[in-house]
C-alpha cells in the first residue's frame, strides 16, 4: 500500500497510557474464568458463553496481530490468512481425532470415524505422528509456515506486489478449500473434523479444560504481541515501514527486500496457524469452511477497523468487529454482511487511520 | 576518452577508472535510449552530464544501478560486471544513487531514514538485533551537520521542504559510504540559495568520492567547476569543461542553441 500511514508507535506519555490500558485490558481478561467459578447468583459471576467467546476472540486478535505485521507495516496485504489459521486448526484437530480412539461410534481402534465410513482400511501417512501432542503443535507451526515460505519466495521473488499478491493469497486459500472439501484428500472432506473428546487429558467441556484453553490463549496473545512490537519497534521494523512506502527506494539502499518480506510473512503465518491450533479445540469443530475467501477478508477488515500499522489496532478491531458481529447475529443475523462490508466502507473513507486514529485525534 | 579505448587494466590503482561504460546499448521495443554510449568516470572525480530530454540521462544511470539491462556493451565499477547484479548487490558494492524525485521513507524521521541508509549489516535477523552504538550515532550526525538538517533530525521526513528532501536524500547517499554517488536533477525547483548551497555540498563530497551529477541547469553545473559530457539521443555528443561544450557547435544544434 502507497498511503502514508502515521509513524507506528506514539512516543514518550502516550505509549505509557497505552501499556497501561493494555495491562489492564489483560487484566481483566485474565480474571473472566475464574469469575466463571463463583456460584451462579453472585453478582459478579460471568457465563461459560463469555467465557468461551472471549477465548475465541482472543485467537482471532493473534490472527489480527499476524495480518497487522505482514499488512500493516510491511504493506503486504495478505487475503489467504485464513488458510494459515485453518491448516494451524486442523493440525490440531488431526491430534484431537487420533485422541478419539476406540471411543469412536464405529469403535475402530485407530481410524477416526469418517475413515471407517469411507472404507479406509488404515491411517493415510501424513496422520503419522499427529497422536503426539508436541508434533501437532510443531506441524501448526510448520505447515503454515512451509506454504507461506514458498507462495511468498515465489510472488516476493517476482517483485508481485500490492493487489497483485492479495489475489494470489486469496486464490491459495479458495484453492484449499477446494482440496479440504474433497473426502479423498483424507481430512474429513465436507464435515471437516468434531466430536473431540479430550486435549493433554483433559476432557474438552469442562471448565478446567475451558479456562485452561483460555489461558493458553490468552498467553499466546501477549507472547505474540512481545514478538510483534519487539519487531516493530527494531531497525527491522523501520526497514519495513520504508519497504511498505517506498519498496524500490530500500533496494537500491542495498537491502534484499524478498528476504525481509519472507521473514515476516513467515513470521505471520506461524502466528496464524499457532491461533488457528488454539481456535479448534474451543469451538469442537473444524471444517473447509474455515478457508472460506470471505474468512480472510473479513480478518483483514477487523485490522483495518482497529487501525493498522499499530498491533493495538488489530487488538481493538479483532476484540468490537466481532463484538458487533456476535451481537448482530443473534440480533439481525441476515444484516451482517451488509454491516461488515458498510463498516469497510464507511472505515475506508472516514477513518483512514482506524479507531486508533479515533482515539489519538480525540484524546488531542 | 573517446570509443575504442581498451580498459587500463595494467595501469596504478589511482588512475584505474572507478566506473567504465563501453558500447552500451539500450534497446526497448527498437527504440534506442542509449546508442553506443562509453564514458569514464576516474576515482574522486566530479562529472556534469547534461542533455535534453530523452537524451537517455536517466537510462544510463538504471544501467549502472542494476534496474535496466543493456542489451549490449560493457558496464565496469571497479573490477564488477555490472550487467549481472541485482540493485541490492550494486548498492553494496558501492553505488549509491539519488532519484530525480526524492523518495526517502515520509513516516520515518530524518534521523531513521539515514539510520536506514547507514552501511550495516542488510539482513532481517541483524535488522532485528541492530543496537545504535555510539560510533554510529556520531556518523549519523556528522551526515546531517555535513547537508544541514540537524535540527529536523527528529521531524518526520514528510514535512521537510523540497529543497530539505534533496539534502536528505543526499545525505542518504553519503551514510552508505559509497565509492560513487549518481545524483539525478538534484537542484531541480530549489531557490537560487539553495542550488548554491547544494553546489558547495557536491564539490564537498567529491575527492574523496567519485560523483557523477545529472543536471538541467547550466549555471548549477558551472558552479561545479567540472567535466560536462553532453548526452544526445543516447550517446555522447561532447565532453569538456563548461566553457568547450558552450561553443561546441554541435551542442549548440542539438540543445543550447535551441
Amino acid at each position: 500500500m502507497s498511503a502514508t500511514l502515521a509513524t507506528p508507535s506514539p512516543g514518550g506519555s502516550g505509549r505509557l497510557t497505552l501499556r497501561l490500558l493494555m495491562l489492564g485490558a489483560v487484566l481483566l481478561l485474565a480474571v473472566l474464568p475464574a469469575l466463571n467459578r463463583l456460584p451462579a447468583d453472585s453478582a459478579l459471576h460471568v457465563s461459560d458463553f463469555i467465557v468461551s467467546v472471549s477465548g475465541k476472540w482472543i485467537t482471532y486478535a493473534i490472527l489480527a496481530l499476524a495480518i497487522d505485521l505482514a499488512w500493516g507495516y510491511a504493506g503486504i496485504l495478505s487475503l489467504g490468512h485464513g488458510a494459515f489459521f485453518a491448516l494451524g486448526g486442523y493440525a490440531i484437530g488431526m491430534h484431537l481425532m487420533r485422541l478419539i480412539g476406540p471411543r469412536g461410534v464405529y469403535g475402530h481402534p485407530t481410524l477416526p470415524d469418517f475413515m471407517v465410513f469411507l472404507g479406509y482400511k488404515e491411517l493415510p501417512w501424513y496422520w503419522l505422528g499427529f497422536d503426539h501432542f508436541p508434533f501437532a503443535i510443531l506441524m501448526a507451526m510448520a505447515v503454515p509456515g512451509l506454504l507461506a515460505a514458498v507462495v511468498g519466495y515465489l510472488a516476493f521473488r517476482s517483485r508481485i506486489t500490492g493487489v497483485y499478491f492479495s489475489i494470489i493469497t486469496q486464490a491459495m486459500t479458495y484453492a484449499l478449500m477446494l482440496a479440504f472439501f474433497r473426502n479423498d484428500m483424507g481430512f474429513g472432506g465436507n464435515n471437516g473434523f468434531t466430536d473431540f473428546k479430550e486435549l493433554l487429558g483433559m476432557p474438552l467441556n469442562t471448565p478446567t479444560a475451558r479456562s485452561a484453553l483460555f489461558y493458553a490463549s490468552l498467553a499466546l496473545l501477549v507472547l505474540s504481541y512481545a514478538i510483534c512490537s519487539r519487531i516493530t519497534q527494531s531497525k527491522l521494523g523501520r526497514v519495513l515501514v520504508a519497504i511498505r512506502d517506498a519498496e524500490s527506494r530500500v533496494r537500491f539502499l542495498g537491502y534484499d527486500v524478498t528476504q525481509h518480506k519472507l521473514f515476516v510473512f513467515v513470521l505471520s503465518a506461524v502466528l496464524a496457524g499457532l491461533a488457528g491450533a488454539l481456535y479448534v479445540p474451543q469451538v469442537g469443530i473444524i471444517n473447509p469452511g474455515e478457508f472460506s475467501p470471505g474468512n480472510s477478508i473479513e480478518a483483514v477488515i477487523w485490522v483495518a477497523v482497529g487501525g493498522r500499522g499499530t498491533l493495538v489496532g488489530a487488538l481493538l478491531g479483532a476484540f468490537s468487529v466481532n463484538a458487533l458481529k456476535t451481537w448482530l447475529t443473534t440480533v439481525a443475523p441476515d444484516l451482517w454482511l451488509f454491516a461488515l462490508g458498510g463498516l469497510f466502507v464507511a472505515v475506508t473513507l472516514f477513518l483512514p487511520r482506524g479507531l486508533i486514529g479515533l482515539v489519538s485525534k480525540v484524546t488531542k | 576518452m573517446s570509443d575504442g579505448i581498451s580498459p587500463p587494466l595494467g595501469t596504478p590503482k589511482e588512475a584505474a577508472p572507478v566506473l567504465y561504460l563501453d558500447g552500451v546499448s539500450v534497446v526497448f521495443d527498437g527504440f534506442r535510449a542509449l546508442n553506443n554510449l562509453s564514458l569514464i568516470v576516474g576515482a574522486g572525480e566530479l562529472r556534469a552530464i547534461i542533455g535534453p530530454n530523452g537524451a537517455g540521462k536517466t537510462t544510463m544511470m538504471d544501467v549502472i544501478t542494476g534496474k535496466t539491462r543493456p542489451t549490449e556493451g560493457v558496464v565496469r565499477f571497479r573490477d564488477h560486471d555490472l550487467t549481472r547484479l541485482d540493485e541490492a548487490t550494486i548498492a553494496n558494492l558501492g553505488i549509491g544513487r539519488k532519484f530525480q524525485k526524492p523518495t526517502m521513507f515520509d513516516a520515518l524521521t530524518v534521523f531513521e531514514n539515514l539510520e536506514l541508509a547507514l552501511k550495516a549489516p542488510r539482513g532481517p535477523l541483524a535488522c532485528l538485533r541492530w543496537a545504535l552504538s555510539g560510533e554510529a550515532r556520531r556518523r549519523i550526525e556528522a551526515v546531517l551537520e555535513e547537508v544541514g538538517l540537524t535540527a529536523r533530525a527528529q521531524d518526520r521526513a514528510a514535512i521537510l521542504s523540497h529543497g530539505q528532501r534533496q539534502w536528505l536524500e543526499i545525505g542518504m547517499l553519503l551514510m552508505q559510504d559509497p565509492e560513487l554517488l549518481l545524483v539525478d536533477e538534484p537542484v531541480a525547483g530549489m531557490t537560487d540559495q539553495e542550488t548554491e548551497h547544494t553546489a558547495a555540498l557536491l564539490v564537498r563530497i567529491a575527492g574523496k568520492r567519485s560523483v557523477v551529477v545529472v543536471e538541467h541547469d547550466l549555471e548549477f553545473v558551472r558552479a561545479l567547476g567540472s567535466k560536462v559530457t553532453v548526452l544526445c539521443e543516447g550517446s555522447m555528443l561532447s565532453e569538456g569543461s563548461i566553457d568547450h561544450v558552450q561553443n561546441d557547435p554541435r551542442v549548440i544544434e542539438v540543445y543550447l542553441g535551441r
